[in-house]
Protein backbone atom coordinates (compact mmCIF):
# COMPACT_ATOMS: atom_id res chain seq x y z
CA UNK A 1 0.00 0.00 0.00
CA UNK A 2 1.39 3.59 -0.78
CA UNK A 3 1.80 6.00 2.29
CA UNK A 4 3.29 9.32 3.08
CA UNK A 5 5.44 9.46 5.52
CA UNK A 6 8.66 11.83 6.99
CA UNK A 7 11.25 9.68 7.30
CA UNK A 8 14.43 10.14 9.33
CA UNK A 9 17.92 10.08 7.55
CA UNK A 10 20.29 7.18 9.14
CA UNK A 11 22.96 7.33 6.98
CA UNK A 12 24.13 9.51 4.37
CA UNK A 13 27.23 9.78 2.14
CA UNK A 14 29.26 9.83 -1.04
CA UNK A 15 30.39 6.62 -2.54
CA UNK A 16 31.30 7.41 -5.76
CA UNK A 17 31.96 10.69 -7.26
CA UNK A 18 28.11 12.20 -7.26
CA UNK A 19 26.85 8.85 -6.24
CA UNK A 20 25.22 8.92 -2.55
CA UNK A 21 24.21 5.75 -0.28
CA UNK A 22 21.30 7.65 1.49
CA UNK A 23 19.26 5.49 4.44
CA UNK A 24 15.72 6.29 5.78
CA UNK A 25 14.08 4.67 8.71
CA UNK A 26 10.70 4.60 9.36
CA UNK A 27 7.43 2.77 9.02
CA UNK A 28 6.78 3.06 5.49
CA UNK A 29 9.53 -0.01 5.10
CA UNK A 30 6.43 -2.10 5.99
CA UNK A 31 5.00 -1.68 2.54
CA UNK A 32 8.02 -2.50 0.75
CA UNK A 33 7.61 -5.61 -0.92
CA UNK A 34 9.38 -6.30 -4.32
CA UNK A 35 12.86 -5.69 -5.25
CA UNK A 36 12.69 -2.76 -7.93
CA UNK A 37 9.71 -0.50 -6.55
CA UNK A 38 10.98 3.08 -6.17
CA UNK A 39 9.90 5.88 -3.33
CA UNK A 40 8.40 9.24 -4.76
CA UNK A 41 10.87 12.13 -2.49
CA UNK A 42 10.26 15.38 -1.77
CA UNK A 43 13.64 17.44 -1.41
CA UNK A 44 12.36 20.74 -0.51
CA UNK A 45 9.86 22.05 1.56
CA UNK A 46 9.17 25.08 -0.83
CA UNK A 47 8.30 25.51 -4.35
CA UNK A 48 11.35 25.10 -6.06
CA UNK A 49 12.24 22.89 -7.34
CA UNK A 50 8.06 21.72 -7.02
CA UNK A 51 7.69 17.64 -7.97
CA UNK A 52 9.21 15.32 -6.43
CA UNK A 53 12.02 12.73 -7.14
CA UNK A 54 11.73 9.11 -8.22
CA UNK A 55 14.36 6.65 -6.57
CA UNK A 56 14.93 3.58 -6.90
CA UNK A 57 15.11 1.63 -3.48
CA UNK A 58 18.59 -0.75 -3.35
CA UNK A 59 17.85 -2.22 -0.38
CA UNK A 60 15.27 -2.69 2.26
CA UNK A 61 15.95 -3.07 6.07
CA UNK A 62 13.19 -4.83 7.22
CA UNK A 63 14.50 -6.01 10.27
CA UNK A 64 15.46 -2.08 11.41
CA UNK A 65 12.50 -0.55 9.57
CA UNK A 66 15.23 1.07 7.30
CA UNK A 67 15.45 1.33 3.14
CA UNK A 68 18.57 2.17 1.32
CA UNK A 69 19.03 4.24 -1.93
CA UNK A 70 21.59 5.62 -4.16
CA UNK A 71 21.33 8.02 -6.07
CA UNK A 72 23.45 10.39 -8.18
CA UNK A 73 23.50 13.84 -7.34
CA UNK A 74 23.22 16.13 -11.13
CA UNK A 75 20.38 18.28 -10.32
CA UNK A 76 19.10 20.74 -8.11
CA UNK A 77 16.61 18.19 -6.88
CA UNK A 78 19.20 16.04 -5.78
CA UNK A 79 21.75 18.05 -5.00
CA UNK A 80 19.54 19.28 -2.38
CA UNK A 81 18.64 15.78 -1.33
CA UNK A 82 22.46 15.46 -0.93
CA UNK A 83 22.99 18.28 1.11
CA UNK A 84 20.49 16.34 4.01
CA UNK A 85 22.24 15.33 6.79
CA UNK A 86 21.72 12.65 9.37
CA UNK A 87 18.65 12.75 11.76
CA UNK A 88 16.71 15.09 8.91
CA UNK A 89 13.41 14.23 7.81
CA UNK A 90 12.69 13.38 4.17
CA UNK A 91 9.12 13.71 2.77
CA UNK A 92 8.54 9.95 1.46
CA UNK A 93 6.13 8.72 -0.64
CA UNK A 94 6.02 4.94 -1.22
CA UNK A 95 6.56 2.13 -2.10
CA UNK A 96 5.76 2.96 -5.96
CA UNK A 97 5.10 0.70 -9.14
CA UNK A 98 5.58 -2.92 -9.87
CA UNK A 99 9.31 -4.40 -9.13
CA UNK A 100 11.42 -7.63 -10.62
CA UNK A 101 8.96 -10.31 -10.63
CA UNK A 102 10.49 -13.37 -9.23
CA UNK A 103 9.21 -16.15 -10.42
CA UNK A 104 8.44 -19.60 -8.51
CA UNK A 105 10.45 -23.07 -8.27
CA UNK A 106 13.73 -21.04 -9.38
CA UNK A 107 16.00 -22.93 -6.99
CA UNK A 108 19.05 -23.83 -8.71
CA UNK A 109 18.43 -21.50 -11.58
CA UNK A 110 20.79 -18.97 -13.10
CA UNK A 111 19.93 -15.28 -12.97
CA UNK A 112 22.09 -12.71 -15.00
CA UNK A 113 21.43 -9.31 -13.56
CA UNK A 114 22.92 -6.06 -15.95
CA UNK A 115 23.11 -2.69 -14.44
CA UNK A 116 23.88 0.38 -16.33
CA UNK A 117 25.24 3.15 -14.28
CA UNK A 118 22.39 4.71 -11.67
CA UNK A 119 20.23 1.51 -12.81
CA UNK A 120 22.92 -0.78 -11.12
CA UNK A 121 21.35 0.11 -7.38
CA UNK A 122 17.61 -1.85 -7.77
CA UNK A 123 19.68 -4.88 -8.42
CA UNK A 124 20.94 -4.91 -5.27
CA UNK A 125 18.16 -5.80 -3.19
CA UNK A 126 16.91 -8.05 -5.86
CA UNK A 127 20.06 -10.17 -6.25
CA UNK A 128 19.42 -10.94 -2.41
CA UNK A 129 16.16 -11.73 -3.03
CA UNK A 130 17.11 -14.12 -5.76
CA UNK A 131 19.61 -15.56 -3.74
CA UNK A 132 17.15 -16.09 -0.95
CA UNK A 133 15.22 -18.24 -3.42
CA UNK A 134 18.61 -20.25 -3.64
CA UNK A 135 19.22 -18.85 -7.37
CA UNK A 136 22.51 -18.53 -8.58
CA UNK A 137 23.04 -14.59 -9.57
CA UNK A 138 25.80 -13.18 -11.86
CA UNK A 139 26.17 -9.75 -12.00
CA UNK A 140 27.22 -7.38 -14.88
CA UNK A 141 27.70 -3.49 -14.12
CA UNK A 142 28.26 -0.73 -16.19
CA UNK A 143 29.95 2.79 -15.26
CA UNK A 144 30.70 5.24 -16.95
CA UNK A 145 34.96 5.54 -15.16
CA UNK A 146 36.56 4.20 -11.89
CA UNK A 147 35.41 7.32 -9.99
CA UNK A 148 32.01 7.04 -10.63
CA UNK A 149 31.78 2.97 -9.89
CA UNK A 150 30.13 1.50 -7.05
CA UNK A 151 28.90 -1.53 -4.75
CA UNK A 152 31.22 -3.95 -7.13
CA UNK A 153 32.48 -5.48 -4.17
CA UNK A 154 29.03 -5.80 -2.39
CA UNK A 155 27.83 -7.74 -5.35
CA UNK A 156 30.48 -9.90 -5.41
CA UNK A 157 30.10 -10.85 -2.34
CA UNK A 158 26.78 -12.00 -3.71
CA UNK A 159 28.11 -13.59 -6.86
CA UNK A 160 30.11 -13.54 -10.07
CA UNK A 161 30.41 -10.09 -10.81
CA UNK A 162 31.92 -8.37 -14.11
CA UNK A 163 32.21 -4.59 -13.93
CA UNK A 164 32.85 -2.46 -17.30
CA UNK A 165 33.88 1.03 -17.90
CA UNK A 166 33.04 3.15 -21.13
CA UNK A 167 37.29 4.40 -20.24
CA UNK A 168 38.66 1.42 -19.11
CA UNK A 169 39.82 2.56 -15.78
CA UNK A 170 37.35 -0.07 -14.01
CA UNK A 171 37.10 -3.99 -15.56
CA UNK A 172 36.78 -4.63 -19.07
CA UNK A 173 36.80 -1.26 -20.96
CA UNK A 174 33.80 -0.54 -23.22
CA UNK A 175 29.78 -1.39 -22.16
CA UNK A 176 28.24 -4.40 -20.54
CA UNK A 177 27.35 -5.59 -23.92
CA UNK A 178 30.92 -6.23 -24.53
CA UNK A 179 31.14 -8.46 -21.42
CA UNK A 180 27.87 -10.21 -22.25
CA UNK A 181 28.98 -10.98 -25.91
CA UNK A 182 33.11 -12.15 -24.77
CA UNK A 183 31.71 -14.60 -22.20
CA UNK A 184 28.50 -15.68 -23.74
CA UNK A 185 26.28 -16.36 -20.37
CA UNK A 186 23.99 -19.14 -19.92
CA UNK A 187 21.11 -18.12 -18.23
CA UNK A 188 17.66 -18.59 -17.13
CA UNK A 189 16.27 -15.49 -16.48
CA UNK A 190 17.81 -11.82 -16.99
CA UNK A 191 16.89 -8.70 -15.35
CA UNK A 192 18.56 -5.00 -16.32
CA UNK A 193 18.03 -1.66 -15.43
CA UNK A 194 20.12 1.11 -16.67
CA UNK A 195 20.26 3.69 -19.41
CA UNK A 196 17.55 3.30 -22.52
CA UNK A 197 20.47 2.33 -24.77
CA UNK A 198 21.31 -0.35 -22.56
CA UNK A 199 17.84 -2.11 -22.70
CA UNK A 200 17.76 -1.89 -26.86
CA UNK A 201 21.26 -3.35 -26.49
CA UNK A 202 19.74 -6.35 -24.64
CA UNK A 203 16.14 -6.49 -26.23
CA UNK A 204 18.20 -7.07 -29.59
CA UNK A 205 20.01 -9.99 -28.01
CA UNK A 206 17.41 -11.70 -25.59
CA UNK A 207 14.19 -10.97 -26.92
CA UNK A 208 13.18 -14.32 -27.16
CA UNK A 209 14.59 -15.41 -23.20
CA UNK A 210 12.69 -15.07 -20.22
CA UNK A 211 13.67 -11.14 -19.55
CA UNK A 212 12.44 -7.89 -17.27
CA UNK A 213 13.28 -4.35 -17.84
CA UNK A 214 13.30 -1.66 -15.27
CA UNK A 215 12.54 2.25 -17.66
CA UNK A 216 13.27 5.53 -16.62
CA UNK A 217 10.89 7.84 -17.60
CA UNK A 218 10.31 11.73 -16.40
CA UNK A 219 7.01 11.35 -14.12
CA UNK A 220 5.04 14.01 -12.66
CA UNK A 221 2.49 12.50 -9.74
CA UNK A 222 4.57 9.04 -9.58
CA UNK A 223 0.91 7.19 -9.20
CA UNK A 224 -0.20 6.60 -12.58
CA UNK A 225 -2.58 9.74 -12.24
CA UNK A 226 -0.58 12.50 -14.65
CA UNK A 227 -0.09 10.24 -18.04
CA UNK A 228 3.49 12.08 -18.10
CA UNK A 229 5.51 8.62 -18.06
CA UNK A 230 3.63 6.93 -20.88
CA UNK A 231 4.65 4.42 -22.93
CA UNK A 232 3.58 3.13 -25.95
CA UNK A 233 2.76 -0.67 -25.99
CA UNK A 234 4.61 -3.02 -28.96
CA UNK A 235 2.77 -5.58 -31.24
CA UNK A 236 -0.29 -2.63 -31.10
CA UNK A 237 -2.02 -2.45 -34.55
CA UNK A 238 -4.38 0.28 -33.34
CA UNK A 239 -1.32 2.56 -31.58
CA UNK A 240 -3.16 3.13 -28.89
CA UNK A 241 -2.50 1.15 -26.00
CA UNK A 242 0.19 2.26 -23.70
CA UNK A 243 1.84 1.27 -20.21
CA UNK A 244 2.62 3.78 -17.61
CA UNK A 245 6.19 3.44 -16.11
CA UNK A 246 5.43 4.77 -12.79
CA UNK A 247 2.36 2.54 -11.46
CA UNK A 248 2.56 -0.40 -14.28
CA UNK A 249 6.22 -0.57 -14.58
CA UNK A 250 8.75 0.29 -13.70
CA UNK A 251 9.38 -3.22 -14.59
CA UNK A 252 7.90 -4.86 -18.20
CA UNK A 253 8.78 -7.87 -19.22
CA UNK A 254 11.03 -7.81 -22.46
CA UNK A 255 9.27 -6.81 -25.37
CA UNK A 256 6.47 -5.50 -23.74
CA UNK A 257 6.97 -2.00 -24.16
CA UNK A 258 8.50 0.27 -27.37
CA UNK A 259 12.04 1.57 -25.63
CA UNK B 1 -24.76 24.51 9.35
CA UNK B 2 -21.97 23.19 6.78
CA UNK B 3 -19.27 26.43 6.97
CA UNK B 4 -18.15 24.70 3.61
CA UNK B 5 -21.27 23.60 2.25
CA UNK B 6 -21.57 25.63 -1.51
CA UNK B 7 -24.25 25.88 -4.21
CA UNK B 8 -23.73 26.01 -7.62
CA UNK B 9 -25.19 25.42 -10.98
CA UNK B 10 -26.08 21.71 -11.23
CA UNK B 11 -23.47 21.18 -7.98
CA UNK B 12 -24.75 20.76 -4.67
CA UNK B 13 -21.06 20.70 -2.90
CA UNK B 14 -20.23 19.29 0.65
CA UNK B 15 -16.98 21.39 0.33
CA UNK B 16 -15.78 23.77 -2.24
CA UNK B 17 -12.89 21.91 -3.02
CA UNK B 18 -12.08 19.51 -6.08
CA UNK B 19 -9.09 18.35 -8.08
CA UNK B 20 -8.73 20.28 -11.47
CA UNK B 21 -9.29 17.80 -14.28
CA UNK B 22 -5.98 16.40 -16.22
CA UNK B 23 -4.63 16.27 -12.78
CA UNK B 24 -6.37 13.14 -10.72
CA UNK B 25 -7.19 10.81 -13.66
CA UNK B 26 -10.62 9.21 -13.49
CA UNK B 27 -9.89 9.34 -9.68
CA UNK B 28 -8.42 5.39 -9.22
CA UNK B 29 -4.92 6.45 -8.33
CA UNK B 30 -6.12 8.51 -5.73
CA UNK B 31 -8.93 5.93 -4.38
CA UNK B 32 -5.81 3.93 -3.34
CA UNK B 33 -4.70 7.06 -0.45
CA UNK B 34 -8.00 8.52 0.86
CA UNK B 35 -12.16 8.34 0.91
CA UNK B 36 -12.98 10.52 -2.92
CA UNK B 37 -16.11 10.85 -1.13
CA UNK B 38 -14.21 13.80 1.05
CA UNK B 39 -13.95 15.69 -1.84
CA UNK B 40 -16.81 18.84 -2.81
CA UNK B 41 -16.51 17.34 -6.63
CA UNK B 42 -14.23 15.70 -9.02
CA UNK B 43 -13.10 17.09 -12.05
CA UNK B 44 -12.18 13.78 -14.36
CA UNK B 45 -9.33 14.10 -17.02
CA UNK B 46 -10.58 15.75 -19.99
CA UNK B 47 -12.58 12.91 -22.74
CA UNK B 48 -12.62 13.08 -26.41
CA UNK B 49 -15.08 11.00 -28.77
CA UNK B 50 -12.06 8.19 -29.72
CA UNK B 51 -9.26 7.33 -27.48
CA UNK B 52 -6.51 9.23 -27.62
CA UNK B 53 -2.85 8.32 -27.11
CA UNK B 54 -1.49 11.97 -26.77
CA UNK B 55 2.03 13.20 -27.10
CA UNK B 56 5.51 11.56 -27.44
CA UNK B 57 7.91 12.05 -24.26
CA UNK B 58 8.83 13.72 -22.22
CA UNK B 59 5.73 15.35 -21.35
CA UNK B 60 6.93 17.13 -18.37
CA UNK B 61 9.41 19.42 -17.54
CA UNK B 62 9.93 21.59 -14.08
CA UNK B 63 9.92 25.31 -13.59
CA UNK B 64 10.98 27.50 -10.86
CA UNK B 65 7.22 26.72 -8.57
CA UNK B 66 5.37 25.27 -12.03
CA UNK B 67 5.36 22.54 -14.25
CA UNK B 68 5.27 22.55 -17.62
CA UNK B 69 2.83 19.44 -19.12
CA UNK B 70 1.96 18.57 -22.78
CA UNK B 71 0.25 15.64 -22.21
CA UNK B 72 -1.76 15.88 -24.77
CA UNK B 73 -5.62 14.55 -23.88
CA UNK B 74 -4.53 11.11 -23.83
CA UNK B 75 -7.82 9.44 -22.54
CA UNK B 76 -9.86 6.15 -23.18
CA UNK B 77 -12.41 7.93 -25.29
CA UNK B 78 -16.24 8.61 -24.48
CA UNK B 79 -17.43 4.86 -24.70
CA UNK B 80 -14.66 3.21 -22.16
CA UNK B 81 -15.03 7.01 -19.58
CA UNK B 82 -19.16 5.90 -19.82
CA UNK B 83 -19.10 2.37 -19.70
CA UNK B 84 -16.24 1.88 -17.21
CA UNK B 85 -14.95 5.08 -15.39
CA UNK B 86 -17.98 6.85 -14.47
CA UNK B 87 -19.70 3.82 -13.51
CA UNK B 88 -16.48 2.92 -11.06
CA UNK B 89 -17.30 6.21 -9.61
CA UNK B 90 -20.88 6.14 -8.42
CA UNK B 91 -19.27 4.16 -5.46
CA UNK B 92 -18.34 7.43 -4.15
CA UNK B 93 -20.44 10.19 -3.09
CA UNK B 94 -19.23 12.94 -5.02
CA UNK B 95 -20.52 15.09 -8.06
CA UNK B 96 -18.42 14.71 -11.12
CA UNK B 97 -17.34 17.52 -13.48
CA UNK B 98 -17.00 15.95 -17.13
CA UNK B 99 -13.98 17.48 -18.79
CA UNK B 100 -15.44 17.53 -22.61
CA UNK B 101 -13.09 18.14 -25.06
CA UNK B 102 -12.73 17.57 -29.08
CA UNK B 103 -11.49 18.57 -32.13
CA UNK B 104 -14.06 19.97 -33.71
CA UNK B 105 -17.29 21.51 -32.90
CA UNK B 106 -19.64 18.10 -33.56
CA UNK B 107 -17.23 16.04 -31.35
CA UNK B 108 -17.60 18.37 -28.41
CA UNK B 109 -21.73 18.57 -28.98
CA UNK B 110 -21.14 14.80 -29.51
CA UNK B 111 -19.28 14.07 -26.29
CA UNK B 112 -21.22 16.65 -23.96
CA UNK B 113 -24.52 15.14 -25.27
CA UNK B 114 -23.70 11.26 -24.26
CA UNK B 115 -21.64 12.33 -21.05
CA UNK B 116 -24.00 14.48 -19.35
CA UNK B 117 -26.50 12.02 -19.03
CA UNK B 118 -24.29 10.02 -16.67
CA UNK B 119 -26.01 9.78 -13.66
CA UNK B 120 -23.19 11.05 -11.12
CA UNK B 121 -21.62 13.75 -14.00
CA UNK B 122 -23.36 16.92 -12.46
CA UNK B 123 -22.00 19.44 -14.97
CA UNK B 124 -19.71 19.48 -17.68
CA UNK B 125 -16.49 21.24 -18.08
CA UNK B 126 -16.22 22.69 -22.02
CA UNK B 127 -12.12 22.12 -22.62
CA UNK B 128 -11.48 24.90 -25.39
CA UNK B 129 -8.13 26.00 -23.63
CA UNK B 130 -5.94 23.29 -23.50
CA UNK B 131 -2.71 24.15 -25.28
CA UNK B 132 -1.18 21.00 -26.29
CA UNK B 133 -3.50 19.54 -29.19
CA UNK B 134 -2.93 20.69 -32.68
CA UNK B 135 -6.46 21.29 -33.42
CA UNK B 136 -9.50 22.04 -31.42
CA UNK B 137 -8.49 23.15 -27.70
CA UNK B 138 -7.19 26.31 -27.54
CA UNK B 139 -8.11 27.55 -30.85
CA UNK B 140 -11.66 27.47 -29.74
CA UNK B 141 -10.56 29.81 -26.65
CA UNK B 142 -9.10 32.15 -28.46
CA UNK B 143 -11.45 33.76 -30.34
CA UNK B 144 -14.81 35.10 -28.78
CA UNK B 145 -17.02 34.62 -31.43
CA UNK B 146 -15.90 30.73 -31.64
CA UNK B 147 -16.14 30.42 -27.85
CA UNK B 148 -19.43 31.39 -27.76
CA UNK B 149 -20.66 29.80 -30.96
CA UNK B 150 -19.61 26.45 -29.27
CA UNK B 151 -20.65 27.03 -25.84
CA UNK B 152 -24.29 27.48 -27.32
CA UNK B 153 -23.86 24.67 -29.38
CA UNK B 154 -22.80 22.26 -26.60
CA UNK B 155 -25.33 24.03 -24.45
CA UNK B 156 -28.60 23.08 -26.81
CA UNK B 157 -27.38 19.40 -26.38
CA UNK B 158 -26.08 18.78 -22.38
CA UNK B 159 -28.40 17.40 -19.99
CA UNK B 160 -26.22 19.30 -17.28
CA UNK B 161 -24.92 22.75 -17.06
CA UNK B 162 -22.09 23.67 -18.50
CA UNK B 163 -18.95 25.44 -17.03
CA UNK B 164 -16.53 26.75 -19.78
CA UNK B 165 -12.74 26.53 -18.58
CA UNK B 166 -10.88 29.71 -20.05
CA UNK B 167 -7.48 30.00 -21.31
CA UNK B 168 -5.21 33.00 -19.90
CA UNK B 169 -3.64 32.93 -23.39
CA UNK B 170 -5.70 35.78 -24.82
CA UNK B 171 -5.34 39.56 -24.37
CA UNK B 172 -8.60 40.08 -23.37
CA UNK B 173 -10.13 37.44 -20.48
CA UNK B 174 -12.73 39.20 -20.15
CA UNK B 175 -13.70 39.79 -23.42
CA UNK B 176 -13.63 36.27 -23.80
CA UNK B 177 -15.77 35.66 -19.93
CA UNK B 178 -18.11 37.57 -21.74
CA UNK B 179 -18.78 35.82 -24.60
CA UNK B 180 -18.84 32.02 -23.35
CA UNK B 181 -21.67 33.67 -21.07
CA UNK B 182 -23.89 34.83 -24.22
CA UNK B 183 -23.42 31.79 -25.28
CA UNK B 184 -25.33 30.49 -22.42
CA UNK B 185 -22.47 28.92 -19.58
CA UNK B 186 -23.58 28.59 -16.50
CA UNK B 187 -20.26 28.90 -15.19
CA UNK B 188 -16.54 29.61 -15.46
CA UNK B 189 -13.86 27.29 -14.81
CA UNK B 190 -10.28 29.73 -14.97
CA UNK B 191 -7.36 29.65 -15.70
CA UNK B 192 -6.14 26.84 -18.11
CA UNK B 193 -2.46 26.46 -18.23
CA UNK B 194 -0.32 29.77 -19.73
CA UNK B 195 2.11 28.20 -23.07
CA UNK B 196 5.65 27.81 -21.95
CA UNK B 197 8.64 26.32 -23.07
CA UNK B 198 11.50 25.07 -21.03
CA UNK B 199 15.16 24.63 -23.07
CA UNK B 200 18.13 22.04 -22.90
CA UNK B 201 21.13 24.06 -20.91
CA UNK B 202 23.36 20.98 -22.85
CA UNK B 203 21.47 20.13 -25.83
CA UNK B 204 19.90 23.77 -26.74
CA UNK B 205 16.41 21.80 -27.76
CA UNK B 206 13.25 22.19 -26.28
CA UNK B 207 13.18 19.52 -23.38
CA UNK B 208 9.19 18.65 -24.24
CA UNK B 209 8.87 16.13 -27.13
CA UNK B 210 5.76 18.62 -28.37
CA UNK B 211 8.24 21.52 -27.77
CA UNK B 212 6.44 23.76 -26.04
CA UNK B 213 3.46 22.99 -22.81
CA UNK B 214 0.94 24.26 -20.59
CA UNK B 215 2.57 26.12 -17.39
CA UNK B 216 0.76 25.25 -13.99
CA UNK B 217 1.42 25.93 -10.31
CA UNK B 218 2.17 28.03 -7.93
CA UNK B 219 4.35 30.07 -10.90
CA UNK B 220 0.50 30.80 -12.18
CA UNK B 221 -1.52 31.95 -9.44
CA UNK B 222 -1.22 35.23 -9.81
CA UNK B 223 -1.99 35.61 -13.31
CA UNK B 224 -5.14 33.55 -12.21
CA UNK B 225 -6.15 35.84 -9.51
CA UNK B 226 -5.67 38.71 -11.69
CA UNK B 227 -8.07 37.14 -14.07
CA UNK B 228 -10.54 35.90 -11.91
CA UNK B 229 -10.46 38.91 -10.19
CA UNK B 230 -11.37 41.12 -13.25
CA UNK B 231 -13.44 38.56 -14.60
CA UNK B 232 -15.94 37.90 -11.61
CA UNK B 233 -16.76 41.55 -11.75
CA UNK B 234 -18.04 41.58 -15.32
CA UNK B 235 -19.75 38.63 -15.38
CA UNK B 236 -23.14 37.28 -13.49
CA UNK B 237 -22.09 33.30 -13.86
CA UNK B 238 -20.34 31.63 -10.72
CA UNK B 239 -16.21 30.83 -11.38
CA UNK B 240 -14.52 27.93 -10.30
CA UNK B 241 -10.63 28.73 -9.78
CA UNK B 242 -7.58 26.82 -10.03
CA UNK B 243 -4.03 27.61 -10.99
CA UNK B 244 -1.51 27.00 -8.50
CA UNK B 245 -3.46 26.07 -5.66
CA UNK B 246 -1.49 24.67 -2.57
CA UNK B 247 -2.79 25.95 0.68
CA UNK B 248 -6.02 26.92 2.66
CA UNK B 249 -5.01 30.48 2.55
CA UNK B 250 -4.68 30.25 -1.30
CA UNK B 251 -8.25 29.22 -1.11
CA UNK B 252 -9.39 31.88 0.37
CA UNK B 253 -7.14 34.09 -1.70
CA UNK B 254 -9.17 32.64 -4.86
CA UNK B 255 -12.28 33.66 -2.61
CA UNK B 256 -11.15 36.64 -2.29
CA UNK B 257 -10.47 37.35 -5.69
CA UNK B 258 -14.14 36.37 -6.61
CA UNK B 259 -14.26 32.36 -7.22
CA UNK B 260 -17.17 30.46 -5.68
CA UNK B 261 -14.92 27.28 -5.17
CA UNK B 262 -11.53 26.31 -6.23
CA UNK B 263 -9.89 23.27 -7.97
CA UNK B 264 -6.79 21.98 -6.82
CA UNK B 265 -4.52 20.60 -9.72
CA UNK B 266 -0.44 20.33 -9.76
CA UNK B 267 -0.47 20.50 -5.99
CA UNK B 268 -2.25 16.75 -5.95
CA UNK B 269 1.30 15.58 -7.67
CA UNK B 270 3.48 17.00 -5.18
CA UNK B 271 1.39 16.05 -2.51
CA UNK B 272 -1.51 13.56 -2.78
CA UNK B 273 -3.38 14.09 -0.03
CA UNK B 274 -3.63 18.19 -0.55
CA UNK B 275 -7.38 18.02 -1.27
CA UNK B 276 -8.53 16.58 2.30
CA UNK B 277 -6.04 18.50 4.01
CA UNK B 278 -7.02 21.76 2.75
CA UNK B 279 -10.59 20.92 3.44
CA UNK B 280 -9.92 20.03 7.14
CA UNK B 281 -7.73 22.91 7.24
CA UNK B 282 -10.43 25.92 6.17
CA UNK B 283 -12.83 26.29 9.38
CA UNK B 284 -10.01 26.92 11.29
CA UNK B 285 -9.40 29.53 8.65
CA UNK B 286 -12.40 30.79 8.54
CA UNK B 287 -12.72 31.22 11.97
CA UNK B 288 -9.69 33.67 11.79
CA UNK B 289 -10.63 35.38 9.18
CA UNK B 290 -14.34 36.06 11.31
CA UNK B 291 -16.70 34.33 8.87
CA UNK B 292 -18.71 31.97 9.21
CA UNK B 293 -19.39 30.38 5.87
CA UNK B 294 -16.69 30.35 3.05
CA UNK B 295 -18.71 31.99 0.42
CA UNK B 296 -19.18 34.92 2.55
CA UNK B 297 -15.43 35.73 1.31
CA UNK B 298 -16.27 35.60 -2.82
CA UNK B 299 -15.09 38.67 -3.94
CA UNK B 300 -14.66 40.33 -0.98
CA UNK B 301 -12.05 42.39 -3.12
CA UNK B 302 -13.95 44.18 -4.92
CA UNK B 303 -17.68 44.11 -3.35
CA UNK B 304 -18.62 46.75 -1.32
CA UNK B 305 -20.43 45.58 2.07
CA UNK B 306 -24.10 45.68 0.90
CA UNK B 307 -23.17 43.05 -2.03
CA UNK B 308 -23.61 39.30 -0.93
CA UNK B 309 -22.23 36.28 -2.02
CA UNK B 310 -22.89 33.89 -4.51
CA UNK B 311 -24.70 30.95 -3.05
CA UNK B 312 -25.15 29.70 0.16
CA UNK B 313 -25.85 26.08 0.73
Amino acid sequence: MIKQEKMTITCQREIAASIYELTLEGQLVDQMVEPGQFVHLRVSEGIDPLLRRPISISKIHSDRQAFTMIYRAEGKGTQLLSEKQIGDKVDVLGPLGHGFPIEKNMKGKKALLVGGGIGVPPLYELSHRLLEGDMDVVHVLGFQNESSAFYIDQFSQLGDTYAASVDGTVGTKGFVTNILDQLKFDFDVLYACGPTPMLKALEERFRDKRAYLSLEQRMGCGIGACFACVCAVKDDPEQSAYRKVCSDGPVFPIGEVVL
Amino acid sequence: MNRLGIELPGLKLKNPIMPASGCFGFGREFSQLYDLSKLGAIMIKATTLTSRFGNPTPRVAETSGGMLNAIGLQNPGLKKVMDEELPWLEQYDVPIIANVAGSMTEDYVEVAKQISTAPNVHALELNISCPNVKTGGIAFGTAPEIAKELTSRVKEVSSAPVYVKLSPNVANIVEMAQAVEEGGADGLTMINTLLGMRLDLKTGRPILANKSGGLSGPAIKPVSIRMIYEVSQKVGIPIIGMGGVQTAQDVIEYFYAGASAVAVGTANFVDPFICPSIIDELPSLLDEIGVNHISDLTGRSWKTDDQKAYHRA
